[in-house]
C-alpha cells in the first residue's frame, strides 16, 4: 500500500507544481494547499502503513499504528490552515488594492 | 605600550582631538596645532639613529590577537628608520607648508588634518609594523585615508572620480596583498616577519611560494603605481597640493616599494621575482618618463615623472634580489643595485618633495598650472625658480646634485646585470641599460620642458587671473629645506652612507652584511657610466631643442594615457554587464523564481542521488492493498488531475475541497481518528473560505495556452513529481532495511502510565510533545492577528483602525 500513496503523493506534488506556476495568484493558493495534502501523505506512508488498531488504549488490540507520526500531522494540518488562510487574505487585499490577481502585473515597480 | 607603539597610535589621537581643537580655536590655523607632533616623532626617530647605524634593531611585542597569532609588533631597523625618517620628516615640512597654502577662512582645515594625521599615523604603522596582518589593516588604512584626502575638494567631480579611482585600484591590490600574506602564513605558520625570514627555508620550498609572491607583488604595484596600475596616480593631483606631494610623491607610493625590499630576504632569490620586479620596473620607468614629457599640466607631469622614478627604483630592487641568489658572494656587483635604490628613494623624496611644492606656489599665486600659460616667473619668483632649479636639476640627473649619483649608481647596476651568471642576462641583459639611457633620456626632457616653459621667456600679464609675486616666506620654507637636502645629499652623500644606507642595505639583504661597503664619490673617472650620462645631456637638449618640430604631432597633443581608456571600458563594461546578468535572472515575476528553485533542487538532489546510487524500491515490508483502497485512489488522482483544467472557480473549489475530504478518508484509512475528525473540519472551513474570498476575486481567467510556457511548467511539474516520488519510494526502501525499530511503542507502553491517557495521539500532543502545540497555537493566533489587521488596517494617510 505504501507504493501507491507515494505515488498519489507525487502526482498531488505535481499537479500542485504546476498550478504555484502558474500566473493566476488563487491557482497559486490552491497549489500551495495541494502541496501540503502531499507531505502530510509522505509523513504518514515513511513511517509504515503497518496494519494495527487506532492508537486508542481502550481498544485492548495487539498493534496499534504508529500515534507519532499522526500527532506530527495534525499539527502540521493545523500550521498550513493557518498559513493558507492568511495567504488567502493577502490575495484579498491585494485584489482590492490592485485590481489584479495577475502575478505578470504584481510585480512590482520596474528599476527597483 | 613602549615609546615605538606611541610612535605609530600618537597620530591617530591627535586625530580625535583635532575637531575639538578646531572648534575651539578658530582665530589661530589648525596646522599649527599638528606641526609639532611629527616633529617631535622625527626628533625622537632621529635620537635613536645612532643605534640603529650601529645594527642594533628595537622590536617591541604587545599582544592584540594572541590567539590566531597576530600581535602589534613594532620593529624598527634600518629600513623602517629610513621610511619612518621620511613620514615623519616631510611630514613636518609638508605640514609647515600646508598652513600657508590653505586658507583657514575658506577650508575645512579641520578634515584635512585628521585625515592626513591618519594617513601618517596609518603610514608609519605600516613601516614598523613587524606582524603581517597589523601591517595589512595600517595599509588599508593609508588606502582610506589618501581617498579621503584626494576627494577633499569634494564639490568636484574629477577629485570624486579620483578618489574612487584610486581606492578601486590600491584596495584592490590591498586584498590581493591580503591573500598572498595567508598563503605565507600556510606556508610558514607565522605572521612575524622576522620569524618567516628565519624560516625561509619553508617559503621558497613549498608549491604555494610563486602564488603568494604574485598575489603581494599585486598588492605593491597598485600603491606603488606601477605599470599598468600607474593610472590612478596622474588622477589623485586633484587633492590639494599639500598631499600630493606628501602622499604621492614622498611617503604612499613609496609603500609599495618598502614591502618589496622588506620581502626580498623571503622572495629575492628566485629568477620569478628577480624578472617581475625588474621588467615590472623598467616598463614603468619607461613608460612614466615618455608619458611625462606628453603632459601640459606642472602636476601630471610630476605626476608620471614619480610614476617613472618608482619604477626605477623598483627595477634597482629587482636587480638586487639577485644578491641572495648568489649567496654568500661578496661581490659589489649584486649589492650596488640595492644601494642605488636605497639612495635614489631618499633622493627622489627630497626633490620630488620640493618640485611640488614649488608647482603648488606657482598655481597658488598665479592661479594655473598649465605650462601653455605659464612662463617668465623667474624674475617675478625668483626663490621658487631657484628652489625649482636645484630639483629639477637633480632630477635630470646633473652633477653637483644628489640625482646625478643616484643614475650614476642606477646606470652602474643595470651595466652590472651584463655580468650576471644567471639564466641568459649576459644576452638579454643588455636591455636594462638600454632602457636605462632612453628613460634617462626622457628623464632629462620633461624635467627641461618644466623648467623653461615655466621660468623663461616672455611674461605675458594677460595669461593669470590674479596679480602675480612671490610666495609669502612660509611657504618657501619647506620647499627650501628640501631643496638644501638635495644640496647637501649632492655634495657630501658620505654622510649617508653608514648612518642610514648600510643599515637599510642589512635589513634588504640581511645575509651578506659584512662585506658591504657603502661609498659615494661625487667624481669617479672617466667610465661608462659617464658616457651614458652625456648621451643622455646630448639626445635630451637636442629633443628640447627640436622640440617645435614634435610638438605638433599625435603623439604630443594626446595627454590622455591610454590604460585610462581601458579602466573605463572595464569599469563600465563589468556595470553593464552586472546589470545584463541582473536582468535575465531577475525578472519579478514568480513563476521564474520557482522555476530556478525547482531545477536546481531536481538536479543538485537527483545528481547526488544518482552519485551515491540510492535508487531502491521495496517490495518486502510493504502492507497490502484493500479494494476499498484501490477505489478511492483512483478517485484521489482523478480528482486531483482534474484540478488544472478546471477554469470556473466554483468547480475548482469543489474539487480541491473534494481532495481534502478524500484525504480524510484516507486518514480513516490508516486508523488515525483525530486526523480524520480534524482534517474534515479544517476541510469545511478553508472551503468555506475560499468560496468567502472568491466572492470578492474575478473570474478565473482561461489561462492561455502558449506551447513555450505551459509545456515548461509541465515538464518541470512532471519532473518535480517523479524525484518526489522516487526519492520517497528510495527512503522508504532504505528505511525498512537500516532495521532500527520506531519509538512507537514506548508511546503505547507509557501514555497511560506516565501521562493517564488512553488516546496516545492526544497524550503525545499534549503531554509528550507539548511544546510543538504551544507554539502551533501561537502560529494559529499570529494568523489570526495577521487576518485582523490586514482587514482592518488601511494606511490611506489617515488613523483608522
Amino acid at each position: 500500500m505504501e507504493t501507491i500513496i507515494i505515488i498519489l503523493a507525487g502526482v498531488l506534488v505535481s499537479v500542485a507544481t504546476y498550478l504555484v506556476l502558474s500566473k493566476n495568484l488563487i491557482r497559486v493558493i490552491l497549489g500551495t494547499s495541494i502541496f501540503s495534502h502531499a507531505a502530510h501523505l509522505l509523513i504518514m506512508t515513511m513511517g509504515g502503513l503497518k496494519e494495527g488498531s487506532s492508537p486508542l488504549l481502550g481498544e485492548e488490540a495487539a498493534t496499534y499504528t504508529d500515534a507519532l507520526p499522526q500527532a506530527l500531522i495534525l499539527t502540521a494540518i493545523v500550521i498550513s490552515f493557518g498559513v493558507t488562510s492568511f495567504f488567502l487574505v493577502i490575495a484579498y487585499r491585494a485584489y482590492q488594492e490592485t485590481n489584479t490577481d495577475n502575478l505578470d502585473i504584481l510585480r512590482g515597480i520596474k528599476d527597483e | 605600550m613602549t615609546a615605538l607603539h606611541w610612535v605609530t597610535v600618537s597620530p591617530f589621537l591627535l586625530a580625535i582631538l583635532i575637531p575639538i581643537i578646531y572648534k575651539y580655536t578658530k582665530r589661530i590655523h589648525t596646522g599649527w596645532f599638528v606641526l609639532p607632533l611629527p616633529l617631535i616623532l622625527f626628533i625622537f626617530l632621529i635620537s635613536n639613529l645612532p643605534d640603529i647605524s650601529n645594527g642594533d634593531v628595537m622590536h617591541y611585542s604587545m599582544p592584540w590577537v594572541p590567539s590566531l597569532g597576530i600581535n602589534f609588533d613594532v620593529y624598527l631597523d634600518g629600513l623602517s628608520m629610513l621610511f619612518a625618517l621620511l613620514i615623519t620628516g616631510i611630514g613636518t615640512l609638508v605640514i609647515l607648508y600646508s598652513i600657508y597654502y590653505l586658507s583657514k577662512n575658506s577650508e575645512k582645515l579641520n578634515q584635512f588634518y585628521v585625515y592626513i594625521l591618519m594617513f601618517m599615523g596609518a603610514m608609519l604603522g605600516v613601516v614598523m609594523s613587524d606582524n603581517l596582518i597589523v601591517l595589512y589593516v595600517f595599509w588599508e588604512v593609508t588606502s582610506v585615508s589618501s581617498s579621503l584626502l584626494i576627494s577633499y575638494w569634494y564639490q568636484r567631480e574629477k577629485s570624486i572620480q579620483g578618489a574612487l579611482k584610486s581606492m578601486y585600484i590600491t584596495v584592490f591590490g590591498g586584498l590581493s596583498m591580503l591573500g598572498g600574506f595567508s598563503l605565507i602564513y600556510v606556508m610558514a605558520g607565522s605572521f612575524s616577519i622576522r620569524e618567516i625570514i628565519a624560516n625561509v627555508d619553508l617559503v621558497t620550498t613549498s608549491s604555494l611560494f610563486v602564488p603568494a609572491m604574485l598575489l603581494i607583488l599585486l598588492g605593491a604595484f597598485t600603491k606603488s603605481a606601477q605599470f599598468p596600475f600607474h593610472i590612478w596616480l596622474p588622477d589623485a593631483m586633484e587633492a590639494p597640493t599639500p598631499v600630493s606631494a606628501y602622499l604621492h610623491s614622498a611617503t604612499m607610493v613609496k609603500a609599495g616599494i618598502y614591502l618589496i625590499a622588506r620581502l626580498t630576504p623571503v622572495f629575492g632569490g628566485s629568477p620569478e621575482w628577480f624578472w617581475i620586479v625588474s621588467v615590472a620596473g623598467l616598463v614603468t620607468l619607461l613608460w612614466g618618463s615618455v608619458s611625462a614629457v606628453r603632459q601640459k599640466d606642472l602636476k601630471s607631469i610630476l605626476a608620471f615623472s614619480t610614476i617613472s622614478q618608482l619604477g626605477l627604483i623598483v627595477t634597482l630592487l629587482g636587480i638586487g634580489s639577485a644578491a641572495i641568489y648568489f649567496d654568500g658572494v661578496p661581490d659589489e656587483l649584486y649589492y650596488t643595485a640595492i644601494m642605488a635604490a636605497v639612495f635614489h628613494l631618499i633622493n627622489h623624496a627630497t626633490f620630488k618633495g620640493s618640485l611640488f611644492m614649488t608647482a603648488g606656489i606657482i598655481d597658488h599665486e598665479t592661479g594655473t598650472r598649465d605650462i601653455r600659460k605659464l612662463g617668465g616667473l623667474m624674475t617675478i619668483m625668483p626663490i621658487t625658480f631657484t628652489i625649482s632649479l636645484v630639483g629639477l636639476l637633480s632630477m635630470a640627473g646633473i652633477p653637483p646634485f644628489n640625482g646625478f649619483l643616484s643614475k650614476e649608481l642606477f646606470f652602474t647596476g643595470t651595466l652590472n646585470v651584463m655580468n650576471y651568471e644567471m639564466i641568459d642576462l649576459s644576452t638579454w641583459g643588455i636591455i636594462f641599460p638600454v632602457v636605462a639611457v632612453i628613460a634617462s633620456i626622457f628623464t632629462f626632457l620633461y624635467c627641461a620642458i618644466l623648467f623653461f616653459k615655466t621660468f623663461t621667456g616672455k611674461f605675458k600679464p594677460e595669461n593669470y587671473d590674479v596679480k602675480v609675486h612671490e610666495a609669502p616666506v612660509g611657504m618657501l620654507i619647506s620647499p627650501a629645506i628640501l631643496g638644501a637636502l638635495v644640496i647637501i645629499f649632492g655634495l657630501f652623500p658620505n654622510i649617508l652612507s653608514y648612518t642610514i644606507i648600510h643599515p637599510v642595505m642589512t635589513s634588504i639583504l640581511p645575509n651578506i652584511t659584512e662585506q658591504i661597503e657603502v661609498n659615494f664619490s661625487l667624481w669617479h673617472g672617466f667610465n661608462t657610466e659617464l658616457f651614458m650620462t652625456f648621451i643622455v645631456i646630448a639626445v635630451g637638449a637636442l629633443l628640447y631643442v627640436l622640440m617645435k618640430k614634435w610638438s605638433q604631432t599625435q603623439f604630443y597633443l594626446n595627454e590622455r594615457d591610454p590604460f585610462n581608456n581601458l579602466y573605463d571600458h572595464g569599469y563600465n563594461g563589468l556595470i553593464k554587464g552586472s546589470q545584463a546578468i541582473t536582468r535575465v535572472q531577475m525578472t519579478g515575476l514568480l513563476r521564474d523564481y520557482f522555476v530556478y528553485m525547482y531545477t536546481f533542487i531536481i538536479l543538485l538532489a537527483g545528481y547526488t542521488m544518482f552519485r551515491s546510487d540510492a535508487f531502491a524500491v521495496d517490495t518486502v515490508n510493504v502492507s497490502e492493498i484493500s479494494p476499498y483502497m484501490w477505489a478511492l485512489s483512483v478517485v484521489f488522482i482523478l480528482a486531483t488531475l482534474a484540478v488544472p483544467f478546471i477554469n470556473n472557480r466554483i468547480t475548482v473549489i469543489v474539487v480541491v475541497g473534494v481532495i481534502g475530504f478524500m484525504m480524510a478518508l484516507f486518514f480513516v484509512q490508516f486508523r488515525a481518528t483525530d486526523l480524520a475528525l480534524t482534517q474534515l473540519l479544517i476541510e469545511s472551513v478553508q472551503v468555506v473560505l475560499f468560496m468567502l474570498v472568491f466572492m470578492h476575486l474575478p473570474k478565473l481567467k482561461k489561462e492561455v495556452f502558449k506551447p513555450g510556457f505551459s509545456l515548461v511548467n509541465m515538464g518541470i511539474s512532471i519532473a518535480v513529481g517523479a524525484f518526489v516520488t522516487i526519492m520517497a519510494l528510495s527512503a522508504f526502501a532504505m528505511g525498512s532495511e537500516a532495521g532500527f525499530d520506531t519509538i512507537a511503542e514506548y508511546f503505547i507502553a507509557n501514555s497511560k502510565e506516565l501521562a493517564g491517557g488512553y488516546n496516545i495521539v492526544n497524550v503525545v500532543l499534549v503531554d509528550f510533545r507539548g511544546l510543538d502545540t504551544l507554539l502551533e497555537i501561537l502560529v494559529l493566533a499570529i494568523a489570526a492577528l495577521g487576518v485582523v489587521s490586514l482587514i482592518k488596517l488601511r494606511f490611506t494617510g489617515r488613523e483608522d483602525v
